[in-house]
């Protein structure tokens, strides 16, 4: 059925007329194309936004205290409280599969011109946090280190430069590794310069523009005491935030004497909705993406089938003239499945490479304009996704052809050659 | 060759047709006979029958010493690809394949080789004098060539019979006489000859005459061709 003869004899009765092959083919190639071009315009704006958030790690959750709203074990409500670090180390300890905690205290610029080294000066927010911040919120280090155990245990006065923070008092290309950098009146001694891998997405401030401390060192200069009223957590991948979230919080309210129906006392967000949020977006896109490139392939495949119907009336007589000289009924049905296999598949095959090929030039256009808050990235069909485009556009071609089979085979010798 | 017995044949329309009334027919190995009848006498369905084109309600068909009953599409396909030979008023040539294509149609059926197949369907053609015409398509050719094609594909898979419905119906008096001298030289190669047929002149040149009226056979006639001068006009 496939060997060489078979596919001439296919191809002549193809490319008899020509014209209405191309329009029937055509609404196959157009079904592909459409769906090969949405579905890699859906990749490219998801990996365009995935690029955003890129360094957020997704199982991530903020908590905060509040004033309490319940009265509770002799305190009345409304008090006002704050965690302490203690209270991290209990949470580490009772929930294992917390992988990084770290409180972290902010102050913003207070005064005007806040930072200050030589003869500059700027305002910008000072934020205190732990090493293990940085497996929270991942930043890009620029320039030497993140803040290290050592910094914390010694109580250094060192600080870290946002990537703004450094452009803004350093020259361009200027060293600024164990420089003096007078923040709020004290002088810290620059260790690193940092940047957020996003612009669009930032907790508590962006991270460009602050200048960070170790916690215990800013505990210590601005007499904060042990006092955490905002802290930050990460979990392994096996467990959704969400799950303990609460959990978390019980027992937090349970080390304070803070009762545990309080909701306002410690209050929490967590990365995992939103992000649960974007996936669901993204797979409603892609559903809705091959409900459309499937509707319009189905339409082109109902289109071959009618026409393939017409053509075996057409061939009535042709048909019956072959069963006569010896034609079986699989060789019918052969040629009528091959004919619309060949059809669909060489139409569904042209959508496709014509589909990527456009697409491959959008993407190239894309990456080469300059933008850092670039919402499009390589908008590329995924290999899978092409492989099943290809089974579908085979599939369908078979299926197009099995009722204009089904009646080429009703067709008899005898009916066919029936002087009218 | 073909022996019928008691063949019986109803059409079931809105009014049952009793077609065929117990046909009982003997056609010898090599023989060259025809069929004559009125239009509805039922020649056309006899000549399907015997095609293996109909089926038929009872009696027994016994072609080339086979029992021709209760086939299956596939086994009747075979029969018709290996031992008949089919030519038609009108021709039922395929327009978009070439003479030569359209000879070796019914080779691509048997499975033999393109150039084999396109070598033997040449063969053919230039045994009826159409070799130059191969390449052309029906629409190109005159009716008694397109007649001849048509004979060649009947004759290139080399069939015991050949079954000629009105092979003559679409043809003038001088082509139709080509092509019945055609149709004698192929006889006297030994294959076995069914024509069927509404015109004397045809029947004449045909060693029996079959006459059918009303779905059973009336007489055979028995004939010598060689006696009549077929230069005359015989109406």
């Amino acid at each position: 059925m496939f060997d060489f003869d078979g596919i001439h004899e296919i191809w002549q009765t193809i490319t008899r007329n020509k014209t209405r092959s191309l329009l029937t083919a055509f609404g196959v190639f157009w079904g592909i194309f459409l769906l090969v071009v949405l579905s890699s315009t859906g990749n490219g704006f998801e990996k365009g936004l995935m690029m955003q958030v890129e360094g957020v790690t997704p199982n991530t959750a903020f908590f905060f205290t509040g004033e309490t709203s319940e009265p509770y074990k002799g305190y009345q409500k409304g008090r006002s409280w704050s965690m302490q670090l203690a209270d991290l180390e209990a949470i580490k300890e009772t929930f294992p599969c917390v992988k990084a905690i770290s409180p972290e205290a902010s102050v913003w610029s207070s005064e005007d011109k806040n930072v200050i080294y030589g003869s500059r000066s700027a305002s910008f927010s000072v934020k205190g946090v732990m090493p293990e911040y940085n497996e929270i919120e991942k930043s890009k280090i620029i320039r030497g280190r993140f803040i290290n155990d050592t910094d914390i245990s010694a109580n250094r006065k060192v600080c870290l430069l946002g990537k703004k923070v450094y452009e803004t008092m350093f020259e361009r290309g200027e060293d600024p590794l164990s420089k003096m950098v007078k923040v709020n009146g004290i002088y810290f001694q620059v260790v690193g310069v940092i940047r957020s891998y996003t612009e669009n997405v930032n907790i508590n401030g962006s991270i460009d523009e602050s200048v960070i401390l170790p916690y215990t060192t800013m505990q210590q200069v601005y007499a904060l005491g042990d006092k955490i009223r905002f802290f930050a957590m990460a979990a392994d991948d096996d467990t959704p935030i969400p799950d303990i979230e609460e959990d978390i919080k019980q027992l937090i309210k349970q080390r304070h004497d803070i009762a545990p129906t309080d909701n306002e006392a410690i209050e929490a967000f967590n990365l995992t909705e939103m992000f649960k949020a974007f996936k669901g977006l993204f797979f409603g896109i892609h559903v809705l993406i091959w409900i459309v490139g499937l509707g319009t392939l189905m339409s082109g495949i109902i289109g071959v089938s009618n026409i393939m119907l017409v053509t075996v009336k057409e061939r009535t007589r042709e048909i019956g003239v072959r069963r006569a000289i010896g034609a079986k009924p699989k060789d019918i049905i052969g040629q009528v499945l091959s004919e619309s296999l060949l059809l669909t598949t060489l139409a569904g095959l042209v959508g496709l490479c014509i589909g990527v090929g456009i697409m491959a030039i959008v993407g190239m256009i894309t990456s080469n304009m300059p933008s850092d808050n670039m919402m499009f990235q390589d908008p590329y069909m995924s290999f899978k996704a092409a492989v099943w485009a290809t089974i579908i556009v085979i599939f369908s071609g078979l299926l197009a052809g099995v009722l204009p089979a089904w009646r080429a085979i009703q067709i008899k010798a005898i009916d066919a050659i029936r002087e009218e | 060759m073909i022996r019928l017995e008691n063949i019986n044949k109803t059409y079931f329309g809105a009014q049952p047709l009793h077609v065929l009334k117990g046909i009982d027919l003997h056609i010898g190995e090599g023989e060259m006979v025809s069929i004559m009848g009125a239009s509805g006498s039922g020649k056309s369905t006899l000549l399907n029958i015997l095609g293996i084109l109909d089926n038929y309600d009872s009696g027994d068909y016994r072609l080339n010493g086979k029992l021709v009953k209760n086939l299956t599409e596939n086994q009747a396909a075979d029969m018709r690809n290996q031992l008949i030979g089919f030519i038609f008023q009108s021709f039922n040539l395929i327009p978009f394949k070439t003479a030569m294509e359209n000879v070796a149609l019914p080779l691509y059926y048997q499975n033999v080789g393109r150039k084999k197949r396109n070598q033997l369907a040449l063969e053919y053609l230039e045994r009826f004098g159409l070799k130059e015409w191969a390449d052309h398509y029906p629409n190109q050719l005159s009716g008694g060539q397109k007649q001849r094609v048509s004979m060649a594909r009947a004759l290139v898979t080399q069939p015991k019979i050949i079954l000629a419905d009105e092979p003559t119906g679409a043809l003038d008096s001088k082509t139709s006489a080509e092509v019945m001298q055609i149709l004698r030289e192929v006889h006297q190669t030994g294959i076995t000859m069914v024509i069927v047929t509404h015109e004397r002149g045809i029947a004449l040149r045909t060693d029996k005459i079959i006459h059918l009226k009303d779905g059973i056979i009336e007489n055979i006639e028995t004939n010598d061709p060689d006696s009549i001068d077929f230069s005359k006009e015989i109406k």
